[in-house]
């Protein structure tokens, strides 16, 4: 990895502090996500408890499936359960007596489900947020169909609808996250449309790596350097011919699962006829599901670079009108200044 | 004959469990009557792992003899001879001992598919050959063994092995991996965390794709590619990318040089022999290569592409300090190709 050393700003070193010191006290979550009931999350999961017993972790079961299959529940053997508490028919984690128990690691088989009116939480990933936040580590497991913000697309490949979710803001905060992944034809269900949930669990947890590895390289003072992520930076003018570059930028974001930014450097004295322009271009980016970036610099080209080197862009997208004129050769054309120092990332140039 | 499926087990780094869990799917096809057979297995000596070979039968390997030592390869004719319904071969991208019939054991495998077998196989994702430079930039280590992303993408089914970077180096602490010492080494390259975590994640978005492709294909139409070749070292680096970008668009794709009359004689020594090697790279990743005759350059390009249809050229960056010929090149093309997007490929 091509590492340069950053300078951290203040607010980022004040949210790294925090962070860090949180971390300390704070169990760990891990959490195990599938993307069908079937692939093998709640045998894998037990299998880590069982071995993190074997070396001797303080270690309890907190909750556990409602049909689990024998052949699972064999790998508990002998592992100490606190019992869920059946409160109007659901079951609910028993939070204080874990808070008593206080082991070093609790087990949660299942971590979308609601808490019947009157619990601590509304949800069980509350119940573990609050464990967590005592020191107890947590280890869980979760379907893909479960994460609030897949709820909608899941629901349109599978036309089943769930109620209880977990939002993804919480397995982001997961210190580690395992992805069980598993051929479709074994489900026994239509693999279309399981091949679909496998590819969105696999990018929800690619997305969620994605941030572990910027949040190391952060605290490490390591410049963000082309990872495994393709971003997408479009350079944008008042005069830049944007459709062509949201067409290409949006079909290659697409296949790649990857991030799609438009960034333009603010003009102290821009005319509003171009102002104008500018605006109706940052709605069409908008619209076209584009992160929106207002970068401020006397260089222009420098604060792109600047942005684009800093934030993991992978291919930069700028416009060139092909003048032969001696004014343009004079001027030195942007696009040369981009090429040479740009060392890792592609440059697309669109004729405008 | 109807030919063999193939499944790929994908991890991100020795020691994730690929061959354990391929094995454990191998005995459950046993399990459900299939004639399974072992055709390679690397005993790395993990207890557990061997444990799931029993009762699986193995097809004896073959010693050969290469400058006085002797090495253990699959043996793909005695295996087709036996007509097993499902083949176990592990590490995919091995390299054979030279002088066998074939030189990669992911050749073998696409002969063991021919004759109708099914193949289960492992491999690790700094081995697929679209992804060599980002690995390189990732890792400091240039992998030598490659497969070309169409054989990856003709499997039937590709499953990403995954376990936590954490968990994967405690055990290779405990040396479950590797012997303690080789395990020392392999920690201070590959192993360090933040090249694990990329590498996790390269693996996981490369199986996304992989499943996309298999239930959604890119439309075709659009898209095609134009890759300019030169003698220089940097075209490698540059059909890697362009055919990547290219298999994730599902764009067609050609790889050109141009000479004054077309020819390879046309190009001086080394450069000629740099040239028609980069040819042939391109030609084992299933891309469609040419000689153009004219002059200039950027012209001949530039119309070629225009008669093709191309909407993307892709061009290598000029080396610092490369002459100025070069750097007009691109220039040139720029300049010209006022219908198309111009592609210059990042240094990674």
């Amino acid at each position: 990895m091509v590492e340069t050393s950053r300078k951290r700003t203040p607010e980022e070193y004040l949210r790294d502090c925090q962070a860090e010191e949180d971390a300390a006290s704070r169990g760990r979550l891990k959490v195990f996500l599938g993307y069908a009931s079937g692939v093998g999350k709640s045998e894998r999961m037990l299998r880590e408890a069982r071995r993190r017993r074997e070396r001797g972790q303080h270690l309890a079961i907190a909750a556990l499936q409602p049909k689990t299959p024998p052949e699972v529940l064999a790998i508990l053997d002998g592992m100490p359960v606190i019992p869920t508490r059946t409160v109007h028919g659901r079951d609910v984690i028993d939070v204080d007596a874990l808070l008593d128990r206080r082991p070093s690691v609790c087990v949660i088989d299942g971590l979308a489900y609601d808490n019947p009116p009157g619990s601590r939480n509304a949800a069980r990933w509350q119940d573990a947020q609050m464990l967590l936040a005592a020191g107890i580590s947590v280890i869980g497991s979760v379907n893909i169909q479960y994460i609030a913000e897949f709820r909608e697309e899941v629901e349109a490949i599978t036309g089943k609808s769930v109620r209880e979710t977990v939002p993804l803001e919480f397995l982001k905060t997961a210190d580690e996250i395992e992805l069980v992944d598993a051929p479709a034809e074994r489900m026994g269900e239509d693999p279309r449309r399981l091949a679909k949930l496998r590819e969105i669990a696999l990018v929800a947890a690619a997305d969620v790596v994605d941030q572990q590895l910027s949040g190391y390289l952060r605290a490490h003072g390591i410049d963000q350097t082309p990872g495994a992520q393709e971003r997408i930076l479009i350079c944008l003018t008042p005069r830049t011919n944007l459709r062509a570059m949201l067409d290409t930028g949006s079909a290659i974001a697409e296949r790649f699962h990857g991030q799609l930014i438009v960034a333009y450097v603010r003009q102290p004295e821009i005319t509003p006829n171009d102002q104008a322009m500018l605006n109706e271009k940052l709605e069409a980016g908008r619209a076209a599901g584009a992160q929106i970036v207002e970068l401020e610099g006397e260089s222009p080209v420098a604060a792109i670079l600047d942005y684009a080197k800093t934030h993991g862009v992978t291919q930069l997208f700028v416009g060139h009108s092909q003048q032969r004129g001696l004014l343009a050769r004079i001027r030195r054309n942007p696009v040369e200044k981009f090429i040479r120092n740009s060392q890792n990332m592609d440059i697309r140039v669109f004729p405008q | 004959m109807t030919r063999g499926k193939l499944k790929v087990y994908l991890g991100y780094a020795a020691g994730v469990g690929k061959t354990y869990r391929m094995l454990v799917d191998a005995q459950q096809l046993k399990a459900a009557g299939r004639d399974v057979v072992i055709g390679y297995f690397e005993p790395h000596a993990r207890p557990d792992t061997i444990a799931q070979t029993e009762g699986l039968e193995a097809i004896p390997r073959r010693l050969i003899e290469y400058r006085g030592t002797r090495f253990e390869e699959m043996d793909p004719a005695a295996i087709v001879a036996r007509r097993p319904e499902v083949c176990v071969v592990d590490e995919f991208p091995h390299t054979n001992v030279p002088g066998l019939e074939r030189a990669k054991r992911w050749e073998d495998v696409e002969f063991l598919l021919d004759h109708g077998v099914d193949v289960l196989t492992t491999m690790n994702i700094q081995h697929l050959e679209s992804l060599n430079d980002q690995v390189f930039a990732i890792t400091g280590v240039r992998v030598r063994e490659t497969i070309p992303d169409w054989v990856v993408r003709q499997a039937a089914d590709v499953v990403m092995i995954d376990v936590t970077p954490r968990a994967l180096l405690h055990r290779l602490e405990r040396g479950v991996v590797y012997g303690r010492e080789k395990a020392q080494r392999a920690l201070e390259n590959f192993f360090r965390e933040p090249a694990l975590v990329a590498l996790r994640e390269l693996a996981m978005r490369q199986t996304a794709h992989e499943v996309e492709h298999r239930v959604e294909p890119a439309k075709r139409g659009g898209a095609r590619l134009l890759i300019v070749l030169s003698g220089d070292p940097e075209s490698a680096m540059l059909i890697r990318r362009a055919k990547r970008v290219a298999d994730y668009l599902g764009a067609e794709c050609f790889a050109v040089a141009v000479s004054p009359n077309g020819d390879l004689a046309d190009f001086p020594e080394p450069q000629r022999e740099a040239v028609e090697r980069h040819l042939n790279f391109a030609r084992n990743l299933h891309i469609e290569t040419r000689i153009l005759a004219g002059q200039p350059e950027a012209e001949v390009l530039v119309d070629f592409a225009r008669r093709n249809a191309v909407t993307q050229i892709f061009v290598a960056r000029a080396r610092a300090g490369s002459p100025w010929l070069r750097r007009s090149l691109l220039e040139q093309i720029v300049l010209r190709a006022k219908d198309m997007q111009v592609v210059i490929a990042g240094a990674r």
